[in-house]
């Protein structure tokens, strides 16, 4: 009897989760990279806590972007090196719902474990605790759009020789506005204030994300597999 | 049932397939065979869809391929030049999860298929602990466990001791016995117990 597209998606995630287990240090070292820049910073600025207050925002979110582009170049690279990318492109399954679940799956190891750490790096920036759920949510759902614009990204650069490098080059100004406004919710929550407004825009750009990105990647993959 | 008409690819500027080709039909062996270069793996990547030919057409069951692409692709089963396996996990995991995109599979299966194909008594390990030899027979395993009806083989018997290029002759036997249809490029002689059509790529 033939999977159904829901099942093969499943497997798929099922088998990723199983292989992060076996393998954890591609999971460590982004969340390491994050946490290691945030921490750094308080002793390159002042020590005044105020000051390092107004610079979290920008310190978290540059911190989660470049460990989310560091992250981002195992999503299909080593599928495509062993042939499984292949696999699931002549399996008579939709290439696009192997991905999104590719994609989530990436999100759950490497994006939602940074942002259940936002808090220490956060308490370093001297946030106050009653600013930390703003913190997370933020970065959680920043991370989870930083994703599928990134998968766009690493499906492109499957044949390019130094993929790293355009990988950045090509998600760094399509991650923009996920920057601005993911910068602008911690910031509004930090000082105390309603930040549901950036929330919404964070959401909706995450919701676009979910709609096209799995298509244009399955595309891009199809494209890195000639 | 597989028709292959007027295919001509260019890699850059080498014209690598020069107007192939052939029909196979069910029963039948197709056997690729020609030079380093001569587009054996190509023409095998353009009838499976991962290329793209600049002209011609692959049809299956009488229609083009393009237009039914999904359908086709439930029916093939596909073995390139490396395994397509995860060095992580054990030979049965990798099966699982890799014949389980496609359809249903029980253990007693993923077992047939690893005692047919001589890769039982590794079943349990991680596949970087095992052979180039070995892992070729856990992937002709995934490909018996596909019950596609067309085999799509890219140099089947590569890294396979004497045993193994006759365990593979003996899986293709079988499968043209179940009125499947192979083709696959080969370098060296496959002694095929069926009908075989030799197309020898880069004379023209």
């Amino acid at each position: 009897m033939r999977t159904s597209a829901i099942n093969a998606a499943r497997l798929v995630a099922l088998r990723d989760l199983r292989l992060a287990f076996r393998k954890p240090s591609q999971l460590v070292q982004p969340l390491m990279f994050f946490i290691i820049v945030a921490t750094l910073f308080p002793l390159t600025l002042t020590p005044e806590m105020s000051r390092l207050r107004d610079a979290a925002p920008g310190v978290l979110w540059i911190g989660a972007l470049l460990s989310s582009l560091l992250a981002l170049e195992f999503l299909f690279r080593e599928d495509a090196v062993d042939g499984t990318l292949e696999q699931f492109a002549l399996s008579g399954q939709s290439l696009t719902w192997m991905l999104f679940a590719k994609t989530c799956t990436h999100w759950l190891l490497t994006g939602a474990p940074l942002a259940l750490a936002a808090p220490v790096a956060a308490a370093a920036l001297g946030v106050p605790a009653d600013a930390m759920w703003g913190v997370v949510a933020s970065l959680a759902l920043g991370s989870f759009a930083m994703s599928l614009v990134g998968a766009i990204g690493a499906g492109l650069t499957l044949g390019a020789r130094r993929g790293g490098v355009l990988l950045s080059l090509l998600t760094l100004p399509l991650t923009v506005p996920i920057l601005i406004f993911g910068a602008d919710a911690t910031e509004l929550a930090i000082s105390g204030a309603d930040f549901s407004a950036p929330m919404y825009l964070l959401g909706a750009i995450a919701v676009l994300g979910v709609t096209l990105a799995p298509l244009a990647a399955a595309a891009a993959v199809r494209i890195g597999l000639e | 049932m597989l028709r292959v008409a007027g295919l001509h690819l260019w890699r850059g500027d080498r014209h690598v397939l020069r107007g192939v080709s052939f029909e196979g039909t069910a029963g039948q062996c197709v056997l690729l065979t020609g030079r380093n270069g001569a587009g054996k793996t190509s023409l095998i990547r353009v009838i499976a869809g991962l290329l793209d030919a600049e002209e011609g057409e692959v049809s299956w069951r009488g229609a083009p391929v393009r237009r039914r692409v999904h359908d086709f692709h439930a029916e093939l089963a596909y073995l390139g030049h490396e395994p397509p396996l995860k060095g992580d996990l054990t030979s049965r995991e990798n099966l699982r999860f890799s014949v389980g995109i496609r359809r249903q599979v029980s253990g007693e299966e993923i077992d047939a298929a690893l005692s047919r194909t001589g890769a039982h008594g590794f079943a349990d390990r991680p596949v970087r602990t095992l052979s180039a030899g070995q892992r070729r027979r856990v992937a002709l395993a995934g490909v018996l466990l596909a019950n596609a009806v067309l085999w799509l083989l890219d140099e089947p018997t590569t890294n396979l001791d004497s045993d193994g290029q006759q365990l593979v002759a003996e899986l293709i036997g079988e499968q043209l016995a179940r009125q499947g249809l192979v083709v696959a490029a080969v370098h060296h002689a496959l002694e095929v117990a069926g009908p075989v059509l030799k197309l020898e790529l880069g004379t023209a």
